[in-house]
């Protein structure tokens, strides 16, 4: 019996991160074909490295994707920005702030998530508006904290986000672990339950006894502590907390969700395919510079991928 | 009744399999004009099945369909068709969309009304139709049809198969359309089928309520494991040997009243609720290893009562201020209430144990698979594997799997929000003795039924008119002619609402 429910779980799930994975594999093959086999691993190395910190954020906006239509966090780019500002004022770059510049980054999270979903819940805004607002007010104290920008990070932060072992980033194996982690809560754990089953029916939900009202806070606030901590270690990878520095997050923490074949609708979501899509992501777009396209062409390519790898993964799954 | 009887559509052989699953073996039906045809079975006997072949919406996987009007119309033949052919269906699982109005889920039936002025001629079209079938039946047209409850939707529902415009009717199909309605209103639904009968249109209906079937029908089919197994005169039936030929040997109800004294031997309270607009300060009061009924028509506050229990708002009994009683409540409306679609049979009735089945902080998976397998088998829910899809079940099993989700759970009380729509008789009889053993093992029921056969399982009743409780009777004293005469009658002799506004 309970091999038959491991093996059903398995097959359900196998399907919608296999693409990513193939995706990525894929965009890989055809970089090194094209350089004929030159830098492969370096490739390889340099994706696992920036895939890391999708990875992170992407975690915390698939389990708020999968709480239902609607629910989506769009302050994480501020709020990376806030952690990392914060965190590397604090840190001073002594080695000896490490662990008390990695409480306040998170702490920084807990308040942003906390706020979110009091805006959220108290003021009946919907989620979008919720958190993009309070991203403005985040950014806003990022900028006015901003003395803390030019700073470097501690030199042993430095060296823990960005050392290899055998071209194998050691930030990259933590986030493996944290992946597997958060997979065992998603699936086995009474919180993870809960938010499948709010993302399908938030009412029904409410009536088999599910906390709704705390379970959507917790998943609102463990975003943004993800947030918090991928913008400490994304400071300390590159040399010290920049205004922009979650830009390009924004986009990249859903898409890797929606790549990696959890459901935009909610109610199903599957960790493995973050990392999978996150690579892929990587990847696609060292392919298309290693092809030496022009950026109009490189971007085209881009969306057209990507909607493609989309319409695969979400075709598969009925 | 009308006179001459003739065919309109004769099935034949046809068969439905789903994958493995034979849900319809080989069937033979004719389906005559000017005649209620009314079918019963067991929950997932493959009546449903049968009508969505008749509706378009499945293709039988062999066999032919004729209608007298066409020449054979398989295969190829589809929802156009079946609407083209003037066959009008109201399904169990209601197929209104909940984001439109009540005048645009009208239209969207009929492609015909267009142009200006269409939102106009719509909401003409169905008040017009609720008004025939259901004499002030208070729904607006333009009320969102979400908003409606769900005796109103399927209201709706049915008023709208029977709206004409251009194309023909000649056959409705009724899957249990009274399952949410109240007597009152399922007879004004019955009228209404039987005077369309009577101007030459045919009617099958499909219903677990045996006296409804036998009272309405001019013709009865009995079904059984997807077959025919009986096609006679409804005359020729009584309801035992029609639940005899169903396959379940039939248990009359035992009216052994149970003595209630739990009343007076000082049990511990642990519901009680004083509802909204309450003037009179008369409360719902539920004693631990009780049976309390909710009763009166539907959509009546009963199901906002049971809310505000299950949400603990306006209960100000000591009991649970000092406690708080773990609760489970077991929705009727399984739709909107109920079902997690995208989930396993298994993990749906899961979901409300979750805790006691969680060791060290993970869900344990042995236990799960257990608790899954034990209630399948204690309350017979039809499947080949308990991970299959819940929507793979019938409606009737999928009622089942929530039983088994409040039962299963921790709860001292169970709140049953009229937890029988769609359930056969069979499986009534098996969850009523279940209800009884949990009784005796101390939990405590509080339970609205549109049913007037179920009050008699109840130690106490209340009833409920405009959101208030009207009447408040102990199990002995109940009868039918009470509970109507306070649901409809202001000045019931226990305790009326002087208040109350007139209806």
């Amino acid at each position: 019996m309970t091999a038959l429910l491991t093996k059903r779980i398995r097959t359900v799930s196998e399907k919608p991160w296999i693409w990513a994975f193939l995706g990525a594999f894929l965009v890989w093959l055809a970089t090194i074909l094209f350089t004929g086999g030159t830098g492969a691993g370096e490739i390889l190395s340099a994706a696992l490295a920036f895939a890391t910190f999708s990875v992170i954020v992407g975690i915390g906006q698939m389990y708020v994707i999968t709480l239902g239509p609607g629910n989506v966090d769009l302050s994480i780019p501020a709020t990376m920005t806030f952690a990392g500002a914060v965190s590397m004022k604090i840190m001073d770059s002594q080695d000896v702030m490490i662990l008390p510049g990695l409480v306040i980054a998170l702490i920084c999270g807990l308040l942003v998530g906390i706020f979110n979903y009091g805006l959220i819940r108290a003021l009946r805004i919907p989620p979008i508006i919720a958190t993009l607002s309070s991203s403005f007010l985040v950014q806003s104290c990022a900028i006015a904290y901003g003395r803390g920008i030019k700073i470097k990070p501690p030199e042993l932060l430095a060296d823990f986000t960005t050392t290899k072992i055998a071209g194998f980033p050691i930030l990259a194996f933590c986030v493996v672990l944290l992946a597997v982690v958060m997979s065992v809560v998603l699936h086995r754990t009474v919180f993870g339950r809960s938010v499948h089953a709010i993302g399908q029916n938030a009412r029904a939900a409410e009536l088999a006894g599910v906390k709704v009202d705390i379970i959507r806070l917790a998943t609102y606030v463990q975003s943004a502590v993800l947030a918090g901590l991928c913008g400490y270690l994304l400071s300390g990878f590159s040399g010290g907390a920049s205004l922009n520095m979650g830009a390009e997050y924004l986009l990249a923490s859903i898409a890797v969700v929606v790549i990696g074949g959890t459901s935009v609708a909610g109610g199903f979501a599957n960790l493995p395919g973050i990392w999978g899509a996150a690579l892929f992501m990587f990847l696609l777009v060292t392919m298309l510079n290693t092809f030496g396209l022009s950026a109009g062409i490189r971007l085209l390519l881009t969306g057209v991928i990507i909607v493609g790898v989309i319409t695969l993964a979400g075709g598969r799954r009925e | 009744m009308f006179e001459s009887q003739e065919r309109l559509i004769t099935m034949d052989g046809v068969c439905k399999t789903f994958g493995a699953v034979q849900a319809l073996g080989s069937i033979d039906l004719e389906i005559l004009t000017g005649q209620v045809l009314g079918i019963v079975g067991h929950n997932g006997a493959g009546k449903s099945t049968l009508i969505s072949i008749l509706a378009g919406t499945q293709r039988p996987s062999q066999g032919n369909l004729k209608f007298e009007t066409a020449a054979s119309v398989l295969p190829g033949y589809g929802v156009n068709q079946a609407q083209a052919n003037g066959i009008r269906c109201v399904f169990q699982e209601l197929s209104l969309c909940p984001n439109l109005t009540v005048a645009e889920n009208a239209r969207i039936l009929h492609p015909a009304i267009k142009g200006v002025g269409w939102k106009a001629r719509a909401r003409a079209l169905i008040s017009n139709k609720l008004q025939e079938i259901f004499p002030g039946h208070g729904i607006d047209p333009d009320a969102l049809v979400g908003d409606l409850s769900i005796a109103k939707r399927q209201m709706v529902e049915i008023a709208r198969a029977f709206t004409k415009v251009d194309s023909p009717i000649r056959l409705v199909i009724l899957d249990e359309p009274t399952s949410s309605l109240d007597a009152v209103i399922a007879r004004q639904l019955l009228e209404h089928v039987r005077n369309f009968v009577d101007q030459g249109g045919a009617c099958i209906l499909i219903s677990h309520l045996l006296e409804e079937i036998l009272q309405t029908s001019h013709r009865v089919v009995v079904m059984r494991d997807g077959g025919i197994v009986e096609d006679r005169e409804a005359s020729a039936f009584t309801r035992t040997n029609l639940v005899e030929a169903m396959g379940s040997v039939a248990k009359e109800q035992d009216g052994t009243q149970r003595t209630s004294d739990i009343r007076q031997s000082g049990e511990q309270v642990l519901v009680s609720l004083q509802p909204k607009g309450q003037s009179d300060g008369h409360r719902l009061l539920a004693y631990r290893g009780e049976i309390v009924g909710l009763a009166g028509l539907g959509g009546h506050g009963q199901t906002d009562a049971l809310l505000d229990v299950y949400r603990n708002k306006g209960c100000t009994g000591p009991a649970l201020r000092e406690e708080s009683v773990p609760m489970a409540l077991v929705p009727g409306d399984r739709q909107v209430d109920g079902v997690f679609p995208l989930w396993s049979i298994a993990m749906n009735i899961v979901i409300g144990s979750m805790r006691q089945l969680t060791r060290g902080g993970l869900i344990d998976p042995k236990a799960e698979a257990q608790l899954a397998a034990d209630w399948k088998r204690k309350i017979a829910i039809r499947t080949p594997d308990v991970n299959n899809n819940i929507l793979s079940l019938s409606g009737g099993n999928q009622q089942k799997a929530l039983f088994a989700r409040a039962l299963a759970s921790n709860a001292e009380i169970i709140l049953m929000d009229d937890p029988m729509r769609g359930v056969d008789i069979g499986t009534k009889q098996e969850v009523y003795e279940m209800i009884r053993e949990e009784v005796g093992l101390g939990r405590t029921f509080v339970w609205y039924t549109t049913e007037m056969d179920e009050l008699a399982h109840c130690d106490h009743i209340y009833v409920f008119r405009n959101g208030t409780i009207v009447a408040d009777l102990a199990g002995a004293e109940v009868t039918e002619q009470k509970v109507l005469h306070a649901s409809f009658e202001d000045q019931s002799k226990s305790h009326s609402s002087a208040k109350a506004p007139a209806s």
